[in-house]
């Protein structure tokens, strides 16, 4: 063989790579096998191997590829690549330069993962408005679950050393399998019938993506979407998140931690318990402290202190009063003194003494005028009574009796009228008009015995 | 209203509300103290549904009604 018709290594290696890079099979394959190897390089990029019982392929995911995996591939993991496969001219090594990656076997069920999952959440299924708060002091939990499964123990281990004073209902579910579906969806139906409980643990322990394909289930993402009481979904280990997951009002990694969700720790309710407390005492002294205060407040006041001053001013206006009455009397007094006795003076110039002169002539006056006219009136009755007294005279029987008339009494002075008035013997008085005569009757004759 | 009748939550939510108005400081003195009172035995009620804790914890809930639920390994 001829030196000049020897290749250099470079010039091989490249005319392998068009070899690789011209064959359009190579550019776009798809290939599956076990990852091996595995280095997620600090720059982003992902070497592997992908093997199979009897080859080898050295692999390289660029971070711009990468970045898009729903997981994190790991040894032993099976996986479906697809990209070009190429030459590494510097190591001389065919590779593959992967585009996609997917869990192998399970293609499908991502498939309708992430087609559910977009269901749900455009019906707005995974709204956070719709996420109902938990129970802050829960007296039941019901957890839905396998009643023999690491997660249950770990769930009531959990409660019972935060807060023994819950109630914990298993509604037994089986987990896995054909019918675990409608088993989990029926016993969060008859959580919700019963009742009993405030919040659900509803889940199961981690496992593979198969094992845990229930709680993938949209008849079960519905079911705990539905319950009317709150439900914190517990599947898996911590990476695990499931359609479940999404719909619950609160997603749990594990199911310890979900009991730890459920419930509080005794510990701190009790804290806070006895911080309240405390608060409360504080409030109530701290009420009765400003009621005092203001009290006091009240009784330092300056009217309080000095209630005089309530008055003084009114006692100063009373005794301005006072004064300006007694002041005003007296001088009303003073006024009415000058008064009366210019009046007195007045009056004594006046003078009562010629009024008096004056009436005590006129007086005189009249005692004169009355004597006078008295006199004359006597004067006049006198002479009437002179003139009656002559006229009397000129009829009196004594005249009569002048003339030789006389009147005949008896002894007990009445006048002897008729002859028939006396008897003989009787002793008569006979009255002539110059005296008396005393005799007794001798006889008596009628007038025809008369001569 | 019988206090005993509270839950756990709702006589922490009283407690909370009685403590929240007492702090505020516009409550009237008579009624203030009324009012500690009822706190004080909110507070004492609430401890005592604490450690009235239920010996059965959990129950199996089975189609018969509840039977005790019993951890694997656990001393019967």
């Amino acid at each position: 063989m001829e030196a000049n018709q020897c290749l250099t290594v470079k010039a091989l290696t490249k005319y392998i790579k068009r070899k690789f890079d011209a064959d359009p099979h190579l550019k776009d394959v798809a290939v599956k096998g076990e990852i091996s190897n595995f280095k997620h390089h600090s720059s982003g990029h992902m070497y592997f191997t992908l093997k199979d019982d009897s080859a080898r392929l050295l692999a390289v995911m660029f971070s711009a590829a990468n970045r898009s995996l729903k997981f994190r591939p790991e040894n032993g993991m099976q996986v479906v690549l697809t990209g070009e496969v190429t030459v590494y001219e510097s190591s001389g090594q065919y590779q593959m330069y992967v585009k996609t990656m997917q869990p192998d076997g399970v293609g499908d069920l991502y498939f309708a993962y992430e087609q559910l999952k977009k269901k749900l959440e455009q019906e707005g299924l995974f709204r956070a408005d719709r996420k109902r708060p938990l129970p802050a002091y829960p007296t039941c939990v019901a957890v839905v679950t396998s009643p023999t499964g690491a997660a249950v123990r770990d769930i009531i281990t959990t409660i019972k050393r935060r807060y023994p004073a819950v109630l914990i209902l298993i509604y037994p579910a089986l987990v896995q399998g054909d019918r675990a579906t409608a088993s989990i969806v029926s016993q969060i139906e008859k959580v919700n019938k019963d009742g009993r409980a405030d919040v659900i643990i509803a889940g199961r322990g981690g496992g593979s993506i198969e094992e845990l394909w229930a709680f993938n289930e949209e008849a079960v993402a519905r079911a705990v979407s539905s319950s009317t009481i709150p439900v914190i979904s517990a599947v898996g280990h911590e990476t695990d998140f499931t359609i479940a997951d999404f719909a619950a009002d609160l997603r749990a990694p594990t199911p310890t931690a979900a009991a730890e969700m459920a419930v509080p720790h005794v510990e701190e309710v009790l804290e806070r318990l006895l911080s309240k407390q405390n608060r409360l005492t504080r409030a109530a002294a701290e009420t009765v402290r400003v009621s005092r205060n203001r009290h006091q407040t009240v009784l330092n006041t300056y009217i309080i202190r000095n209630p005089q001053a309530l008055y003084r001013q009114q006692s100063e206006q009373a005794d301005r009063v006072t004064e300006r009455l007694i002041r005003g009397m007296k001088s009303l007094v003073d006024r009415k003194k000058t008064a009366a006795a210019h009046s007195a003076a007045r009056i004594q110039q006046m003078g009562p003494h010629r009024r008096i002169q004056v009436e005590t002539a006129q007086l005189e006056r009249l005692n004169h005028r009355l004597r006078v006219l008295t006199e004359a009136a006597v004067e006049d009755k006198k002479n009437r009574f002179q003139n009656a007294i002559s006229m009397l005279d000129a009829l009196s029987p004594l005249k009569v009796m002048e003339r030789g008339y006389s009147l005949t009494y008896h002894d007990d002075d009445t006048l002897v009228k008729s002859v028939k008035d006396v008897k003989i013997g009787d002793q008569v008085r006979i009255r002539l008009s110059d005296g008396t005569l005393y005799t007794d009757v001798q006889s008596i004759g009628g007038n025809k015995n008369e001569p | 209203m019988n206090l005993n009748d509270l839950s756990f939550e709702q006589a922490m939510e009283r407690l909370e509300k009685i403590t929240a108005r007492l702090e505020e400081g516009d409550v009237p003195l008579e009624e203030a103290l009324a009012e500690y009172k009822l706190g004080m035995e909110l507070s004492a009620l609430c401890h005592e549904k604490l450690k009235k804790a239920e010996s059965e914890l959990a129950k199996l809930v089975t189609n018969q009604g509840d039977e005790p639920f019993r951890l694997d390994g656990e001393e019967s």
